[in-house]
């Protein structure tokens, strides 16, 4: 029990805390964007993980290339943040422009990332389960210089959803699209960039988890994308509250580890991992504040 | 109506055949050699023919269950934690039971407590959304994550063996026996494809011959207007969510009770979400449900047929391609269609 105490007071739970939190809090600030502007998100899942694999192909090409340890995590980030972006777009594709079902095409991409990114696996890596090591983070998160980063992209999302003209466009798309396209707003326009933006962020997320164990592992979103999703709706599709719950998501998860370490047994271990989906299940029934989604979410828009 | 219908499903087959066929020349191997061992090797032989319907069993029980809440104006992706609950009340129901009984009496029980387990899972979002407005989208999917978390807290507690993930053995008068016309092939096709067959038979006649079932589908039309002309719409949210639930659940007698014998963790994984894309590719009909069920099942038992040639993961990309393309086309013919009404 005095293990467990040090352990949650210790810098180095801080650190684990944040660490588990970092790509949750990138996919659900894209959650929050594509949402906020009236497309569902549930492909954040798939992103996550096209992400994470787009991030080693590349840091693992830049290894073999370069000597300096900075350009593998620079280069495997941005790569990450492109396979998002490519992902997303094929999401946005489908349901922008062909208007297919939100939610079918969301499950679809999940799908397809699960399966692509195994068959792109053997087919460069040779292997069925994990890509080679790449480099990754160092120790300590808080000398990161891509942590710092995520907090300043946080902290960009933050002004630009709800303190500048273009959020507020964003946002008046996602509520009256009817009425943001009548006083000469592109619904669809915004809703791609809002699409893409999100699925550079959750890409970004998806390399910092590659990036953090060094390397890529089949299904290593393993839920992360519905996590965030789920702290999207917990957060009432705020970016500030959709961050403060993925810090909720990550310190009962850190919370777990320790007790796992220190051998204690209060709740049973499988049942301490339903923590964010429980929670957010009481908050959509409206227990914890009301969690209103923006009005046009899910709907398709076509310029009349 | 239904050439469009059949346009949408043809436009999505050749996409995804195309699709296939750049995946397939990425590793250096010929499309055709690779779709023509995909076929010979599942409709081709009795083993093949077998493993095509033990694999589209489950999806038809999925696809009627998203298709039915779907007809109430619902969307069901709790069928991955419905269908682990059931499975895992039906094992645990065929192994508590005594040793003797009769199968006339032990394989109704398993079945009934896979649907009651499935449809208690069902009705939780049911609930949620008739009394509190709380979509159900977003609940069933935590709850397919809650429902996998409990079911495997109460196996390592309760019900496993002693280290292992799966639990003891049914007893032999639950066992399903194997399917009629490849009983000799060594596949693992078992009698639940009659079961699912008289499911889709029994949704079909529930909803287009009976009261209760017209009254659901008015509320899935317009629940607004079917309030007003009497109907208890929660009563239909609930009921209808609980039915989902429970066709979800029945997957359990394809598995457990007619393949493995035991519930074991991780078994039938993604056929609660695939069921989403046999209920759209299978516009929704019982029929339809059964053909999209059928392509599914061939092409997940076609992907172990072609892995000497090609990642067996082929087909997970072939059918994604198939759920967005028909996702995408359906939905632009609609818009067409209309247009061309219209003016």
């Amino acid at each position: 029990m005095v293990d467990f105490f040090l352990g949650v007071l210790s810098l180095a739970f801080i650190a684990q805390v944040l660490r588990i939190t970092v790509p949750y809090a990138l996919a659900a600030m894209g959650g929050v964007m594509s949402e906020r502007s009236g497309v569902i998100n549930i492909a954040l899942e798939g992103i996550l993980l096209m992400g994470a694999f787009t991030c080693a192909v590349a840091a693992h090409e830049v290894d073999l290339a370069s000597a300096y340890e900075a350009d593998n995590i620079a280069i495997g980030a941005l790569a990450g943040a492109l396979g998002g972006v490519l992902t997303a777009g094929l999401y946005a594709l489908a349901v922008i422009r062909f208007q297919a079902d939100q939610i079918v095409a969301g499950v679809a991409i999940n799908l397809l990332a699960y399966g692509l990114t195994r068959y792109l696996l053997k087919l460069i890596f040779n292997s069925t389960a994990n890509s080679p090591s790449i480099p990754g983070f160092g120790s300590s998160i808080l000398l990161n210089p891509t942590f710092w980063v995520v907090v300043l992209i946080g902290v960009g999302v933050y002004i630009l959803v709800t303190r500048t003209p273009a959020g507020l466009r964003l946002r008046a798309v996602g509520d009256h699209p009817e009425a943001a396209d009548t006083l000469g707003v592109s619904v669809n326009a915004i809703r791609w960039k809002a699409v893409l933006t999100a699925g550079a962020l959750a890409g970004l997320g998806g390399a910092w988890m590659a990036l953090s164990i060094n390397g890529f592992v089949a299904e290593m979103s393993g839920g992360r994308g519905y996590i965030a999703l789920a702290a999207v709706i917990m957060g009432s599709w705020r970016p500030q509250w959709a961050v403060a719950a993925c810090l909720l998501f990550g310190a009962a998860e850190a919370i777990q580890l320790q007790l796992e370490a220190s051998n204690i047994e209060m709740i049973p271990n499988e049942l301490t991992k339903t923590f964010p989906y429980v929670l957010t299940m009481i908050a959509l029934a409206g227990f914890i504040g009301r969690s209103r989604p923006p009005a046009a979410l899910g709907k398709p828009y076509e310029s009349g | 109506m239904i050439v469009r219908e059949i346009y949408t499903v043809l436009i999505a087959l050749a996409v995804a055949v195309l699709a296939g066929s750049a995946m397939i020349l990425l590793v250096g191997q010929s499309p055709f050699e690779v779709y023509k061992l995909l076929i010979v090797r599942t409709w081709g032989d009795p083993y093949g023919l077998g493993q095509v319907i033990f694999k589209s069993t489950p999806l038809i029980f999925t696809g009627l269950s998203v298709a039915l809440a779907f007809r109430v104006g619902l969307f069901n992706i709790g069928g991955e934690g419905q269908m682990i609950c059931g499975s895992f009340a039906a094992a645990v129901c065929g192994a508590t039971l005594p040793v003797g009984t009769p199968w006339l009496i032990a394989i109704p029980l398993c079945l009934i407590a896979a649907m009651a387990a499935g449809g208690a899972l069902g009705a939780i979002p049911g609930v949620l959304r008739a009394r509190f407005g709380a979509h159900e989208v977003i609940n069933t999917i935590m709850l397919n994550f809650i429902a996998a978390a409990a079911v495997l807290w109460l196996g390592n507690e309760f019900f496993f063996l002693h280290a292992t993930t799966h639990t003891s053995e049914i007893i032999a008068g639950a066992q399903l026996s194997p399917f009629g016309p490849v009983a000799d092939s060594g596949s693992a096709a078992n009698s639940s494809f009659y079961m699912a067959l008289l499911a889709a038979l029994l949704v079909h006649l529930f909803l287009q011959k009976t009261r209760t079932g017209f009254e659901w589908r008015a509320v899935g039309l317009n629940p607004r207007a079917a309030e007003n002309g009497g109907i208890t719409v929660s009563r239909a949210i609930i009921g209808g969510m609980s039915v989902a639930g429970a066709l979800a659940g029945l997957v359990g007698a394809n598995y457990v009770l007619g393949y493995k014998l035991y519930f074991e963790e991780g078994i039938g994984r993604g056929v609660g979400f695939m069921g989403i894309a046999v209920a759209l590719l299978g516009r929704n009909h019982p029929l339809g449900i059964i053909a999209a069920a059928l392509l599914f099942g061939t092409l997940s038992q076609g992907g172990m047929a072609v892995s000497e040639l090609v990642p067996r993961e082929l087909v997970d990309i072939l059918q994604a391609v198939i759920i967005l393309t028909v996702a995408g086309a359906s939905a632009w013919m609609q818009r067409t269609f209309a247009r061309r009404r219209d003016g």
